[in-house]
Order: structure tokens, then sequence, then C-alpha cells
């Protein structure tokens, strides 16, 4: 016996890879590249928007019954609105200057396009334990890119990783490397994310468009 | 009227919405395979971002703000901090807008609403709005014309961009990309060097 059912597993794995919410669904990339200049307002972004996303499915879920379909997307709102105030506060209370960098996009979670399309098509048709991994399985997809980008970003923008510098203490610096100031500018967020979506297509073929 | 030529410049080309904060990226990617429609929501976006963000400035200002109820409970209410509220009432503020204009559109001009179609309830939940509001609050506008000002201005930074990524996605389909890149992959790297393109009003002052 093992924890998880096979398709339980899937849940959780299948947003990881060839149902990633970025990549494959086009959902979240709002609030999302706008952070990922450094890893760790990155991280610190994608653990709330896990968090949200997680408790609101299964809240969801769990009143799937009660809501009545016309007014569904206002108490959806509610729901992600109330979650986000919560993170906001505790964010604020614990790591202030990441919440201060973060600006805007801790209030963007909202209207995250990930949270609602998964809510609409996940949460309201089935029970709290398969949208919780559901949530937690989409949310993880969505951390997994913003991290990855932010990783590329950071080491080529300001060459360090997780601000400690990578590139000074092997010593590029000496033989005359310079950092891509480029790298730090927003329009290479989205190219790298470009980048990323055409190898994932070069190895998962299915995906290609016509 | 100077400070407001520079909000309005500033807002639509340098801290354009799509290409400096990625806001509203969803409908821009979802919308954007012709030019036709993407004209719609483009002017479906300014519209409700030219309202919502000075009655957004409304409500933070007179409600939400550290001692702004004074108007209403005097000395009382000095200490009162609302702004924890904000997200919350801002979303409602936006949700209600959006249906009100809705229904005043189909009154007043039946073919306004014919073209802007579904795109209009859908507003309701494109993060640009929201980030219009969000922005409007962090930066501190001194008026509500500012605020206005930059409302439309971040308006139309989104049209011209969604029309913008339309036309080039709208020739791309007879462009020998390669497969994996097609559709999705391309429109984010076109994305990217437009975004490249605007940062050149970077400095840009009035």
């Amino acid at each position: 016996m093992s924890l998880l059912s096979p398709k339980e597993v899937k849940l959780l794995t299948n947003p990881l890879n060839i149902d990633n919410p970025i990549t494959t669904q086009v959902l979240g990339i709002c609030s999302a590249l706008a952070v990922t200049v450094k890893l760790k307002p990155a991280f610190v972004l994608a653990i709330s928007v896990i968090a949200v996303l997680t408790i609101a499915n299964v809240v969801v879920s769990l009143l799937r019954n009660a809501i009545p379909n016309r007014i569904r997307i206002i108490v959806q709102l509610v729901v992600i609105a109330s979650l986000v105030i919560l993170v906001d506060q505790v964010l604020k209370a614990y790591v202030y200057d990441i919440s201060k960098q973060l600006s805007v996009f801790v209030g963007l979670i909202i209207t995250n396009c990930i949270i609602m399309g998964r809510l609409e098509a996940f949460a309201l048709g089935n029970k709290p334990w398969p949208s919780f991994l559901d949530g937690l399985g989409n949310g993880a997809g969505y951390g997994v890119i913003l991290l990855i980008v932010a990783f590329f970003r950071e080491l080529f923008g300001s060459g360090t990783v997780w601000d400690y510098p990578v590139f000074e203490n092997i010593g590029l610096y000496s033989i005359g490397y310079v950092n891509n100031g480029l790298m730090i500018l927003p329009p290479m967020a989205l190219i790298v994310v470009g980048i990323i979506i055409w190898i994932q297509r070069h190895y998962s073929r299915e995906l290609i468009e016509k | 009227m100077e400070e407001l030529l520079n909000i309005f410049t500033k807002s639509i080309f340098i801290d354009n919405m799509i290409f400096a904060y990625f806001l509203g990226m969803c409908s821009y990617l979802a919308v954007s395979k012709t030019v036709e429609t993407s004209t719609g929501l483009g002017i479906a976006v300014i519209f409700v971002l030219g309202i919502t963000v000075p009655v957004n400035y409304l409500i933070e200002n007179f409600i939400l703000k550290k001692g702004a109820l004074d108007w209403l409970l005097g000395d009382a209410a000095a200490s009162l901090d609302l702004s924890f509220l904000s997200f919350i009432m801002f979303i409602a503020v936006i949700a209600s807008m959006v249906q009100l204009v809705e229904m005043i559109i189909e009154k007043v001009s039946p073919s306004l609403y014919a073209a802007l179609g579904i795109f209009l309830p859908l507003i309701a939940v494109n993060c640009a709005i929201l980030g219009g509001a969000l922005f409007m609050q962090e930066r501190e506008y001194s008026s509500i014309t500012e605020a206005s000002v930059f409302g439309l201005g971040s308006g139309i930074g989104w049209f011209l961009a969604v029309v913008g990524i339309a036309a080039i996605r709208e020739k791309l389909k007879y462009s020998n990309v390669p497969a994996p890149m097609r559709g999705l992959g391309i429109t984010f790297i076109a994305t990217g060097l437009m975004g490249i393109a605007f940062m050149s009003f970077m400095g840009i002052k009035l």
C-alpha cells in the first residue's frame, strides 16, 4: 500500500512537466516574471502562490456543492482575496524587505489566472483531497519555472546565486568577464521563458502546435 | 499640466503594463491571434482602466488610508487604518464596475457592446486592471486627475502592445519557425524583442 494511488501521483507530477501551468496551460504568467530578477523574491512568491492555490483549491472544493453557479466567480474571488490578504500580512511581518521588493505582485496573486483557472477547471468538480494535490502540483509547476528563470537571470545578470557571488569566487571577473546587464531588464524574462518552452517542446513532441 | 503629460507618456511607454511589468499577459497571449479581436479587448481595457483607477483612488483616499475617514467620523478616526482591506475592496470595485460598464454600454451603444462582446466580463480578472489600482496606491498620486491620466495611459500602453503583437503574429503564420517554437514560444520571444524596443523610450522626461 502506497500513500498515494497512481492517479494521485499523476496529479502531483503532471504539472511539473507535460501539463505545466506556465509553458503548456499558459496560465499565471501575468504577475510571475517581474519578480525573477533574483532567486530570493522569486522563491518567496512561489511559496506564497503554492500556499494560496492549495488552500483555495481545498476551500472551494469543500464549498463546491453550496456555491450557486451564477455567482461562483465572485465567491472564488472573495476566497482568494482573503487568503492573499493573509499571505501579505504574514510576509510583511516576517520578511519585510522581500515583501517591499515584491511590492504590488503579492496583491496580484488574486488575479493570477492560474488560481482562477485551477479552481474553475478542477476544484469545482472534485473532492478536497485530489484538489489539494492538484493545487500543490500546479503551484509547484509554477514555482519551478519561476526558479529556473530567476536562476539564469541572477547568474548572468548579477553574477550571483541566492546572493552568493559565484562568478567572483571562481575568478571570472579578473579575466575580464562582465555581467550581462540585459538579463536584469524585464524583456529578458520573456525570452528565457521562450527558450524554456522551446527546450521542453523539443523533448515532448506531443505539445508542438500546428 | 506638464506633470500630467509626463505621467501620461510615462505610463504608455516607459512603465508599459506588458513590457515592464508583464501585467495582463494571460489575455494578451490568448486573444492576440488576430488584430481584430485584440483591438476589441484593447479598447475594453482602456475603458475599464480609465474608470476603475479613479474610483479606486477615491476609495483609497476617502475610506482606506490611515486617517482617511476623518471627514465622516471626526478625530475618532485619526488612527483608523483600513489599508489591509485594500485588495478585497479593489477587486470588488473592479468586478462591480465591469458589470456596471457592461450594462451601460449595452444600453447606450449596442454596436460597441457587440464589438466588445465576451471580452468585457473577462476583464474583471485581468491582472492589468488590479495592477493599475495597486500601482496607483503605491505611487501615491496627488490628485484624482493624475490617477485618471495614469489609468488611461496604462490602458493605451496595453492596447498598443496587444495590437502590435497581434499584427506580428498574423505575419508570423507565413514564416518558417522551428516546430517546437511555433505558437507560444515564438510569441514570447517576439514580446521580449518588442519590450527591448520599448526600452529605448526609457529616461524620456517632458
